[in-house]
Parts: structure tokens; C-alpha cells; sequence
């Protein structure tokens, strides 16, 4: 009848006279009458898949990716290189058919991928533990949030308006309902206003939450703010981009407590921003208490290495209501390509990538402020963004952009009223000089 | 057949408690160590915290599952058994030689709300 | 020979397996524009690997798991149905790949409002435990919008998955938790003994965790509705319902879907998955942001939900779950979709009758699109429903759930879903009978499960106890 249905009326005639019933009406008889759908759902027919590729293909044909338009757009999704390897790897069946690695002794290659993945997070952040994943770093933010105040036994977690609106917005959701109350801490030229920080600690702060580099591409004085926190006992969230890491300080050696963020840049495709992937690492002290499926390394009845789910007595199938965190499917298959992409690039390359990406995003902001049409929004250092401000509405920039095939930045005036028509721009290592060229040139010409 | 044994009292959470004057030592029985399986991890509390009887004391973790620890009488911690950190199985080993903590015993006569080995014994065979 | 090393174990000082065009700007130095403290010092240690050892490495550990396109995974509660082609085939194009969630807009939402009976659908959750919390959070903020401040509490069988009351406690209530009968059905007047002014609203799944149909569930509704609350529906046993009856028919005001579930989206390992959940009118309103509008046949993202709950994750969810879920969708139809329950039923309930007189039935009655047993027929302290599942790798099959739900002891879970054939549910069937059997003859055989595997049965609480949760470079 339908490919993905192998029953025929033999097998179901069989199967009926085995089960004792003479047609498949009969198997619902437990429904109680009133309740059965009387009429057909009300949806197309069945189709076949020339139909169905004819009507994706159509809805395709709407879209123009990243592939037509040259990305300048970053605000938290970014267009980075990503390898051909990933692709036919990941996509084997083994790996994305699989289930959840419950019965770890036929889930090898999920559960040592993911171990392989948890070990480079944890030498990328600089910290003890990582978990398996999350589902992205509004998520994973909210999720150290939680575990902040946990830990600390406090009511009250600081948010700085540095961070992306996206996570301050999902950040103010998850705490709302959690009960655990959110502070803003005030944004001043571009990064976190150091100043309104210590006004505002106080002991029912359970965490600060700062993201490195930030919103705007800015680096910013986390040293200075470190001490303060954790002065007062407070726990030091950051919330990273991994492709950073590849050259910045790592946020264990500026010693922070929890590290969440976005593994979107780690090989994943933008995929319209879901799915991505969320991540956790914290220091072991945490370890109990974080949210997440982990892996660890054990040995078999024979000796033998293996890897297995651990610590699950932290997760909601064992502790239930009294669980941190009820996360339960996460984002599995996207930790493996981070794992992939990670050990494709390696030692050398994350520290290549890392480093084109900012030269070249400093070679264009160079360019860009050449000639006083557009100005810098901040004096801040940063990394492979940076804000411009405009002659002109940003929405009316980018619409000519567009019409030269150019995806340009974010508009800024947004989600911030006061920074006015300013456009957030993110350059990586997969912009050509070429490209980077053509996009000042008509910039300029706009 | 799960070990009970005379001269201590019992909870309906499969604690025992041994008192010795005004301290009261705490523990998991047999029935609650073998229920668990192997203990990786134990939650204690901190030394100086005052817990009432019901409260909850800690948690024993298993690989497949984590039992809350409630609090038979009420008191003051005065210890807590620091071996348990590093080798939790010994609750498994021999649950009546390693308490968890040891209290400074409030109020006595909450022990007359606990079971003694008969009446102990008499509610784990109907578990069982 | 098994394949044993960590990409680290083969790594090698220079060697490459990427390359990225030469670095045109050498005269910029990063060191000019961030300070020293800023800079990293602690050596990255990642592997060095040529790219040939890359793809080795990966495929040789994919050899090593189980999936749905090697194997039948009967595992209840998870609906292990087979991942059509053309939803990966369709979610790799690159004209939906690589879409930036900022460019934009447009998308599609109608089909799971008319399958689920409801007025309002959000895509945004990316799993089903996080459309469990939205739910919640709707039904939160339904009371709170009625000033009825005291219903603090919700109401979970202790029938109901984990995630049930975890989602709970995460969504800042407490959780009250009601006696199911012994055939996993609520108990009636358990219910109406925890129902007061204080319930916010009562969780449930139907078919139930034990795979029957809960029949008096129009009674149920009523109750709670009558004291105050709202219901809520965990969709994980959606694949018995599909055009027989519909949630929003039976009385729930909100409910979630696993897509990676009924929908045929892959499992991916663990993840991702995707949770978007359906609500009635009376809480359209509450719906986080943003939504999915149309005008005149333009859809656009809108913010402007009233009373909204606000943003639940990043961008709008996990948009390439979402539209491999609707592929399958246009592929089933409504004359799919029904037909897959329809099968998805047949096949459980033939396994229950094929399995009965080795297995414990737990409840026996016509079951839904799973079945429980309560471990082996013949009671025996040799062996557990652990080693049965371990025997049964032995025989190339993933082992069912097992130890769930709660109040079926060494509970044996089966749902084979519509995709797989007669053939291969008769094979199952005879691997079972013949594992019950060496229960009895040759328990040994299945305490020492699984033989042939990549790895032997492992040591958890070691792998608790002395915690190695990364490689560590000697």
C-alpha cells in the first residue's frame, strides 16, 4: 500500500486469526464510541515521492541560502567553513539511526564519538566536565542558570545586556517560571558596565552570566569582573563561541565556573537555526549536579575499554521530579559532527580558522572605517564581529546589498533602540579577500 | 534475606540508628543497600547542620538510582563518615559498620516513634 | 579484530586532514589588538590526523552501533519506525540547509494542528521534555492571567515517564503524584482525592504507559476541568492514534508531539528531535514567540502574541527536524497515517499473542501499539529481565525497554511499529521463545550476555565510581 508499510492483507488477515478478531476495526474497540474520528483527517492523500520532491522543490525554490547570497551575517549563526568529511560521515546510518546509547555495548561509536566530543570541549573550554549536549545556548544558559542557583543555594541570577537578546529573552522565560529571579546588568559602550555589576551583586546573586566574546564581537574585561564575582561568592557563567577559543584565552583559565554557548560554528550547518547545538562544561565540583546525558570510560566483564552513560542517577528516568534539569532527547548527532569538525580541523586548524577569521574581520572593519562613511559603534577590542553605525536605515542598506547578492549584518536598532541605524557585521575565515573587496566597494557606493 | 540486626532502631525508610548516649549514629539497613545495587556516590550533609526528624539528610546513588536519606531523629550533625567519599561501596560491603553521620541527639523520645528489630524485620517480608 | 583506538591514539604532530586558502594578511598580527591576558596559553590538545584517518576512524566506530537501518529496535515508548530517505534528502538541500535563521521569511505549520484536533501550534520546542515545560508553562500562566494564584501543584501518574515530573519541577510547580490500577489505568477516585483548588492542571498519556487505551478518559477531563484544571497530553504514544481519535477530541487543552518518534525523524544517537506542541483556543494567547502568520498566502514571523510566555530557545526551533517531519507528513497522508496506526496496533497486538505463553502479559486486554510484560512467564530468581535484554543482543536485536514503567516489575516493553514486516516480527518472536526457554535450561547464557559484541557487559558503577569523563594525554 504505502512503501513504508510492508504489511499485506495476507500478513494482516494472519496476523488478525492469531490475535482472534476479524478485522482491524475490531482493535479499537478499547476507544470509547463518542470519542472515534468519524471522518477522514483532513489532509492530502498519500503522495508519491515525485509529488512530494516536486512540492519541496517548489518550496525550495522561495529560498535563497547562504550558498547564493556572500554571508556577512553572523548575530549568533555563523557561515564558517565546514569540511566534506562531515557530511559523509555523520550521515551514515550507524550513526543517525541510532538510538539513544541505553545498552552501551552496541552504541560504541555513539558513545566513544560523543567521549571523543566531551574530551575536546573540555580542553577548548579549559574545564573538567562536559556534558553530552544541550539543545543551544539560550537553553544551555538558562540551564546554567538553574544549576547556578542550585549550587549556591541563592534566588537570583545576573544577566549582562551584552549577551544576546535571543538567550536574555529565553534566559527570562526558563527563570520566570522557575522562580529564580533575573537581573539585567547595563550595557555601556559596547560591553558590560563594570560599575552597575557591583552595584548589583549582592548575596542572593548565584551567578553572573557574561558572553565571550559578546553580542557586539566585543572582548571584554572578564578578569575584572571574575574577581568581583567571585569575591562575593558567585558563580561566573560564560557563554562562549568555540571557534574563538581556537586563539582567545580559554574561559577555564579565566576561571570560570560553567561554560555553556552555541556549537552551531563546530561543522554544523545554519539549518534556519535549528537544529544547533547547545553546549555545558563546568568544573568537577558541578559534575553531580550538571543537566545532560554524559559519557564515561569504563571496562567490560573482560577487561576491555568502553564507554557508557554515567552519572545518570542526575537524570529525570532516575530522580523524576527531583531531577535539575528534565532534559531527556538532546542534540546527540550534532555533539558527533562537532566532534568530527573538531578533530578534521585539529590542533593546527581550529587555531588557523580562528585566527583568518579575525584578521579577516579586522582587514574588513579596516577597510570599512577607511573613509568616514561609516564609523565604529564601539572602541572596544573584538573578535570576528564588529558594529559599524549607518548613514542610513539598515534595513534600506541591506535590501541593496541583497540585490548584489550580499547577506549583509545585523540590524542592531532592533533589539536596541539607542545604538541607532548601526549594522552588526561577522567576517570568518570563509570570506575570499574577493569577496570581502566587493562588499566594502559597494558599501561605499551605497 | 536481608541482615537485621538486634539493639537498634529502624525507619520505614530503611534507616538504622544506634545510639550511644546522647549520639545517635546513622545509617542504611541491608534491604536498602541491596534494593540500590552498587553504590558509586553518597550526599552528606555538612558538619554543624541542623536537621529535623523527616528532613531530608542526603541522598545514596546508585547506577540506577538515587534514594533520599531522611532524617530519623532530629539533631545537630557532628560528623560525617569522610570514607564514604572515596569508597561508597562500603555501605554495600557492610551497611551496619559505616553510618553516614552521627548526631547530636535533640529529643529522646523520638525514638519511641521508631521500629525495633522484630517490627523491622515484620515490614520488610511484607516488602518483600 | 575489533577496532579500539580514540582519534587521540592516532594522532601525530603535522599532520593535516583540512587546508584553508593562505593566509593573505601576514602582516597583521593578533597580538597588535588583544592584550597577552586575553590571549590563549594552555596548548589546545587536539588530535593531528590526516583525513583518510578521520573517515576511518568515524566509520570504523559507526560499525560498531545498532541502528534502525541494521536492525528491528522493539523498544516501547520510543517508536523506533524507519527513517524515510527523502526527509534526509530534503533537509540537505542547501536551500534549507543553509538558510541563516536571520534572513527573511517564511515556513509551515497547518498539519499538526488538524492531526492533534487543536487551534494553535508552536514549533519552537526541541524535544518532547522541552514541549512538556512549554505546556506547562501555558498552563502556568492560564492561572496566573486568572489571578488564581494558589494552583501551585500538577497532578502525574506514577505510571507517567520521567520526564513527566522533571518537566514539572523545572516549570516551577509541585508535583502530586496519583495511584494508577494495576492495569496502568488513573484510578478514579484517586483522582478525585488529590483534585482541589490547588491543581493547576493533571498530565497524561493515552494510550497509556502500559499501551491501553485509557477508557474512561472523558471522565477524567471533566473532573479535572471541573475542579479548575487543564489537561495535558504527553504525545509520546501518538503512533497508536493517527486518524482514529485526536487528543484534542478526548478532552486535553495542550498537548506536545515527538516527531523523532511518531513523525520517522531520526533518533540521531539521542538527538535531535523535536517537541512542537498543539493547544486549544483558551491558551492561544500564551504561545512563546514567535508564532507563524500568513497573510494572503505570505507567512511571516509574528511577535505580536498578547499574552506570550515569551522565547522558549534560540531562533524557532529545530527547523530541519520540523521539515523532515513534514515530508513525511505529505508522504503518509491522511490515508498513511492512519494506516501506520492501524498496522502499529496490529503488529503490538500480535506480539502479545505470539509472546503470552512465555512472557507475563501485564495486562491482558487488546493493547494499543505496545505491549508490557512483566518479565519471564515462569517466575525465576536466576535470571532478570536485565540478562533477557542482554541475551537478546546475542541474537542480533535491540532488547526492549525494560524497567518501564515503574509499576510493572522488570517490565518488558514491546512496540514494533508499522514499518517492520511479519517476517521479521515472527523471527523476534522466535528469538524470545527460545531465550525464555534457556532462562529455564541455560540461565548462564544469559547472565553472561551479550558474547559477541564489540564490548562484554560493563562495569557502571566502576565507570560512576572512578569517573573518566575525558581523555587525559599521558
Amino acid at each position: 500500500m504505502h512503501p513504508y508499510l510492508p504489511n499485506t492483507s495476507e500478513d494482516v488477515k494472519e496476523m488478525l486469526d492469531v490475535i482472534g478478531l476479524e478485522n482491524t476495526e475490531d482493535l479499537f474497540k478499547t476507544i470509547p464510541a463518542n470519542l472515534r474520528l468519524k471522518k477522514e483527517l483532513n489532509l492530502p492523500k498519500s503522495k508519491s515521492e515525485i509529488e512530494v520532491r516536486g512540492i519541496m522543490n517548489g518550496l525550495a525554490a522561495k529560498n535563497s541560502s547562504i550558498d547564493e547570497l556572500v554571508c556577512f551575517l553572523g548575530a549568533g549563526s555563523y557561515d564558517h567553513y565546514i569540511p566534506s568529511v562531515i557530511k559523509h560521515v555523520v550521515s551514515r546510518s550507524e550513526f543517525y539511526t541510532a538510538y539513544t546509547p541505553y545498552q552501551p555495548e552496541i552504541s560504541q561509536g555513539t558513545l566513544q564519538s560523543v567521549f571523543e566530543y566531551q574530551s575536546m570541549m573540555c580542553t577548548l573550554t579549559g574545564m573538567e566536565v562536559s556534558n553530552v549536549s544541550m539543545y543551544d545556548a539560550a537553553t544551555s544558559a538558562s540551564e546554567g542558570a538553574i544549576l547556578a542557583s542550585v549550587q549556591t543555594k541563592r534566588k537570583k541570577v545576573l544577566v549582562s545586556r551584552t549577551l544576546n537578546p535571543e538567550y536574555q529573552a529565553v534566559l527570562e522565560t526558563y527563570l520566570s517560571f522557575r522562580e529564580v529571579d533575573i537581573e539585567f546588568v547595563d550595557e555601556k559602550d559596547g560591553v558590560t558596565d563594570i560599575e552597575n555589576l557591583r552595584d548589583k551583586l549582592d548575596s542572593d546573586t548565584a551567578g553572573v552570566i557574561l558572553q565571550y566574546p559578546n553580542f557586539y564581537g566585543v572582548i571584554e574585561n572578564i578578569k575584572e569582573m571574575e574577581e568581583m564575582i567571585h569575591e562575593n561568592k558567585s558563580l561566573l557563567i560564560m557563554s562562549v563561541d568555540p571557534i574563538a577559543l581556537g586563539v582567545l584565552k580559554s574561559p577555564g583559565e579565566l576561571k570560570a565556573d560553567i561554560v555553556v554557548g552555541e556549537g552551531q560554528a563546530l561543522g554544523q550547518n545554519l539549518n534556519y537555526g535549528g537544529p544547533v547545538l547547545g553546549f555545558m562544561a563546568a568544573t568537577s565540583k558541578l559534575m553531580r549536579k550538571m543537566p545532560g546525558r554524559i559519557v564515561g570510560q569504563t571496562l567490560d566483564r573482560e577487561g576491555k575499554r568502553a564507554f557508557v552513560l554515567t552519572l545518570q542517577a542526575r537524570e529525570q528516568h532516575i530522580r523524576r521530579y527531583k531531577a535539575t534539569s528534565n532534559i531527556c532527547s538532546d542534540q546527540t548527532l550534532n555533539s558527533i559532527t562537532a566532534a568530527v569538525y573538531m578533530a578534521t580541523l585539529g590542533k593546527q586548524g581550529m587555531k588557523e580558522v580562528a585566527v583568518q577569521s579575525f584578521k579577516k574581520a579586522h582587514y574588513t572593519f579596516e577597510k570599512l572605517t577607511e573613509s568616514g562613511k561609516y564609523k565604529p559603534l564601539f572602541n572596544q577590542p573584538f573578535f570576528k564581529e564588529f558594529a559599524i553605525k549607518c548613514d542610513k536605515p539598515v534595513d534600506e542598506i541591506n535590501e541593496a546589498l541583497r540585490e548584489k547578492g550580499i547577506l549583509g549584518g545585523f540590524n542592531l536598532k532592533k533589539v536596541n533602540e539607542k545604538l541607532g541605524d548601526s549594522m552588526l557585521i561577522a567576517v570568518t575565515e570563509n570570506r575570499t579577500m574577493e569577496e570581502i573587496e566587493k562588499f566594502v566597494q559597494i558599501m561605499e557606493e551605497i | 534475606m536481608s541482615t537485621v540486626l538486634e539493639g537498634l532502631f529502624y525507619t520505614k525508610d530503611h534507616e538504622w540508628v544506634r545510639v550511644e548516649e546522647e549520639k545517635a549514629y546513622i545509617g542504611i539497613t541491608d534491604y536498602a543497600q541491596h534494593s540500590l545495587g552498587s553504590i558509586v556516590y553518597v550526599e552528606l550533609p555538612a558538619v554543624g547542620d541542623e536537621i529535623e526528624m523527616d528532613e531530608n539528610l542526603g541522598v545514596v546513588e546508585s547506577v540506577k538510582a538515587a534514594s533520599d536519606i531522611i532524617m530519623p531523629v532530629s539533631g545537630e550533625v557532628l560528623e560525617i563518615n569522610e570514607d564514604l567519599e572515596d569508597s561508597p561501596e562500603l555501605i554495600n560491603d557492610a551497611p551496619y559498620d559505616n553510618h553516614l553521620v552521627v548526631v547530636q541527639l535533640k529529643d529522646k523520645s523520638e525514638l519511641d516513634d521508631l521500629m525495633g528489630k522484630e517490627d523491622y524485620e515484620a515490614f520488610i517480608s511484607e516488602e518483600e | 579484530m575489533a577496532y579500539e583506538k580514540l582519534i587521540f591514539e592516532l594522532s601525530k604532530p603535522g599532520r593535516k586532514s583540512y587546508a584553508l586558502p593562505e593566509d593573505t594578511l601576514k602582516d597583521m598580527n593578533i597580538s597588535d589588538y588583544i592584550g597577552a591576558d586575553y590571549l590563549r596559553e594552555e596548548e589546545l590538545e587536539f588530535p593531528e590526523v590526516s583525513e583518510l584517518e578521520v573517515v576511518r576512524h568515524y566509520t570504523l566506530l559507526s560499525k560498531k552501533n545498532y541502528s534502525i537501518d541494521s536492525g528491528f529496535y522493539p523498544l516501547g515508548s520510543c517508536t523506533m519506525k524507519y527513517n524515510p530517505k527523502i526527509n534526509e534528502d530534503v533537509a540537505a538541500n542547501p536551500k534549507f540547509a543553509r538558510l541563516h535563521p536571520f534572513q527573511p521569511e517564511d515556513t509551515v505549520q497547518e498539519n499538526i494542528k488538524e492531526i492533534s484536533g487543536m487551534d494553535a501550534v508552536t514549533l519552537q520546542p526541541a524535544a518532547g521534555a522541552h514541549g512538556e515545560l512549554v505546556g506547562l508553562m501555558l498552563i502556568k500562566k492560564y492561572h496566573q492571567m486568572r489571578n488564581d494564584k494558589k494552583r501551585n501543584k500538577i497532578i502525574v501518574p506514577d505510571s507517567a515517564h520521567g520526564t513527566n515530573p522533571a518537566s514539572v519541577a523545572v516549570a516551577g510547580f509541585d508535583v502530586v503524584e496519583v495511584p494508577s490500577n494495576k492495569d496502568g489505568s488513573v484510578d478514579i477516585d484517586a483522582l478525585k482525592g488529590v483534585l482541589s483548588d490547588e491543581i493547576a492542571g493533571l498530565m497524561l498519556t493515552n494510550p497509556s504507559t502500559l499501551g491501553l487505551f485509557e477508557k474512561n478518559i472523558k471522565e477524567i477531563a471533566d473532573l479535572v476541568h471541573e475542579a479548575g484544571g487543564l489537561l495535558y497530553y504527553d504525545g509520546a504514544n501518538m503512533n497508536a492514534i493517527m486518524g482514529i481519535v485526536r487528543p484534542g477530541d478526548m478532552g486535553f487543552d495542550v498537548l506536545h508531539y515527538n516527531l523523532h518518534k511518531t513523525f520517522s525523524t531520526p533518533h540521531g544517537g539521542g538527538g535531535p528531535g523535536s517537541g512542537p506542541v498543539a493547544c486549544k483556543a483558551s491558551l492561544m494567547e500564551y504561545m512563546p514567540v514567535p508564532m507563524v502568520g500568513s497573510d494572503n498566502g505570505r507567512y511571516f514571523l509574528d511577535y505580536n502574541v498578547e499574552h506570550t510566555i515569551g522565547k522558549v530557545k534560540n531562533y524557532f526551533g529545530n527547523f530541519g527536524v520540523v521539515l523532515r517531519a513534514y515530508v513525511y507528513m505529505l508522504s503518509m497522508g491522511s490515508d498513511g497515517l492512519k494506516a501506520a496506526s492501524t498496522n502499529a496496533v496490529l503488529n503490538a497486538n500480535y506480539m502479545k499473542e505470539s509472546l503470552k505463553d512465555h512472557y507475563k502479559v501485564a495486562v491482558d486486554q487488546t493493547c494499543m501499539h505496545e505491549v508490557v510484560f512483566a518479565g519471564l512467564k515462569t517466575k525465576t530468581d536466576k535470571v532478570s529481565t536485565l540478562d533477557v535484554a542482554k541475551r537478546i543482543i546475542d541474537y542480533g536485536y535491540h532488547p526492549p525497554t525494560m524497567y518501564f514503567p515503574l509499576i510493572v516489575e522488570g517490565a518488558l516493553m514491546v512496540e514494533p511499529t508499522e514499518t517492520e514486516s511479519k517476517e521479521t516480527l515472527d523471527a523476534y518472536i522466535e528469538v524470545m521463545k527460545q531465550i525464555a526457554e534457556e532462562a529455564k535450561e541455560t540461565p548462564e547464557l544469559l547472565k553472561d550476555a551479550p558474547h559477541d559484541t564489540p564490548v562484554r557487559r560493563l562495569d557502571e558503577a566502576l565507570a560512576a565510581r572512578q569517573l573518566i569523563l575525558h581523555w587525559t594525554k599521558e
